[in-house]
């Protein structure tokens, strides 16, 4: 009897909770603290990217990497010349003109020709590469960028700093 | 004569405007010592009771003390180099040559900035040391020993980024020798290095982000770890000191 009177209520139970406890599975006060915790992840994340943003310049007053090298006259046969300025070698050889990029590959610091040792040598770390800027000596990984040459409208030689050839070229003049 | 200056002393000590600064009041008695400690902002940090065994020069080579003390004469150096110096790329070497020159003292303190500056990195490692050799870091004052290891990062940052401002060739080849070594970083040390030059040179941008780090942001992190790392040593039990052994 009084077991019939319990399943009775039960079933009464089962039959109304599910719809109450939807509405009670979250309290007002655990939603807005999900809430809160929620806007504060928003706006952390919104924050590093706002100093990502601020942080990285969007102009910049760098010397652009198009070079204005020269007259192929000014170099001589057969002579290597470093312009410290925009670091860069102008090579005249048999073939043509050709230019290197004179930042050491190793970390950064402006290398110089040496004309007694017919190699080009950095001053930090000791890294020597030949007139074709293969490495011959020292901690550098890379050999020296062959960088893109062409001759102007105007007879100047040009140089692209920002674009590397994979194949050396030579031009002539 | 000397009683007048004594009780004179007596009267400011107990006066209104005195005792509202030094709540604890005067006197000699163990509580009022405790108080005096405790109710400082500055010495609050600190214990109010320790061993005198602790204070010897035994224990702590006082290392951690001149550490701090390099780290105040290169505060207050530093604020005073800071009236001459102009983080720019047309005026910052000659700055640099004027302190020497043609300020008064100058010279006095720009070197005493850059002695105190490798005293420090030198008393930095000289502490860890002490301190690793002792175990001193063991449990429970593991914890301090991390906060040691990023005041050493700070103290490292501050050498590095104090270096590019005298703006000289060693200054500039060394940065950008440092700045090509963030560059091995993988996937993003392209652009870490971007970020800590503000462009793909060390040039004006690199200067001046350089010295807001050097006078500004790594100063206000190494004071806030300090704090936190002398507060810690109260909260650890107070400096290491090893059991006295049997005889």
């Amino acid at each position: 009897m009084s077991d019939d009177k319990t399943q009775a209520a039960e079933q009464l139970t089962a039959s109304t909770t599910p719809k109450n406890g939807d509405l009670t599975d979250v309290t007002r006060r655990e939603f807005f603290a999900k809430l809160g915790i929620g806007s504060l992840i928003v706006a952390g994340v919104g924050s590093g990217l706002f100093a990502y943003e601020y942080f990285s310049p969007d102009v910049l007053f760098e010397a652009s990497p198009i070079v204005k090298a020269g007259k192929p006259d000014q170099f001589p046969p057969d002579s290597v010349t470093l312009d410290p300025q925009s670091g860069i070698y102008l090579m005249n050889c048999a073939k043509g003109y050709y230019a290197l990029g004179a930042i050491c590959t190793h970390l950064g610091c402006l290398t110089a020709w040496k004309p007694e040792l017919d190699l080009i040598a950095c001053p930090c770390h000791g890294s020597r590469f030949n007139r074709d800027g293969v490495k011959v000596a020292g901690p550098a990984p890379q050999p020296l960028p062959w960088l893109k040459v062409w001759l102007g409208d105007d007879g100047y030689l040009m140089v692209d700093r920002s674009t590397t050839l994979k194949v050396q070229e030579f031009v002539k003049a | 004569m000397a009683t007048t200056i004594k009780s004179e002393l007596e009267r400011i000590r107990n006066s209104g405007v005195w005792r509202s600064i030094f709540r604890s009041g005067y006197g000699a008695s163990n509580l009022h010592r405790a108080e005096a400690i405790q109710q400082s902002l500055f010495l609050h940090l600190f214990s109010v009771k320790i061993r005198s065994r602790v204070l010897e020069f035994k224990p702590t080579w006082f290392l951690g003390a001149l550490t701090l003390t390099t780290f105040f004469i290169l505060v207050v150096t530093g604020i005073l180099l800071m009236f001459y110096y102009h983080p720019s790329v047309p005026q910052a070497y000659a700055d640099m040559k004027d302190l020497q020159f043609v300020v008064a003292s100058g010279v006095f303190l720009r070197n005493l900035h850059r002695w105190s500056a490798h005293a420090m990195v030198f008393l930095v490692f000289a502490h860890m040391f002490k301190v690793f050799y002792r175990g001193a870091y063991r449990p429970p004052r593991q914890f301090n020993w991390v906060i040691g290891v990023f005041l050493l990062l700070v103290t490292l940052l501050l050498s590095y980024t104090g270096y590019l401002l005298p703006w000289d060739q060693l200054a500039f080849w060394a940065v950008t020798v440092g700045s090509n070594i963030a560059k091995a970083v993988p996937l993003v040390g392209n652009k870490m290095r971007f970020l800590l030059l503000g462009g793909n040179e060390v040039n004006a941008n690199a200067l001046l982000r350089f010295y807001v780090l050097h006078c500004v942001i790594l100063p206000l992190v190494a004071v806030a770890l300090v704090g936190v790392h002398f507060w810690r040593i109260r909260k650890d039990g107070g400096l290491y000191i090893p059991e006295k052994r049997e005889p």
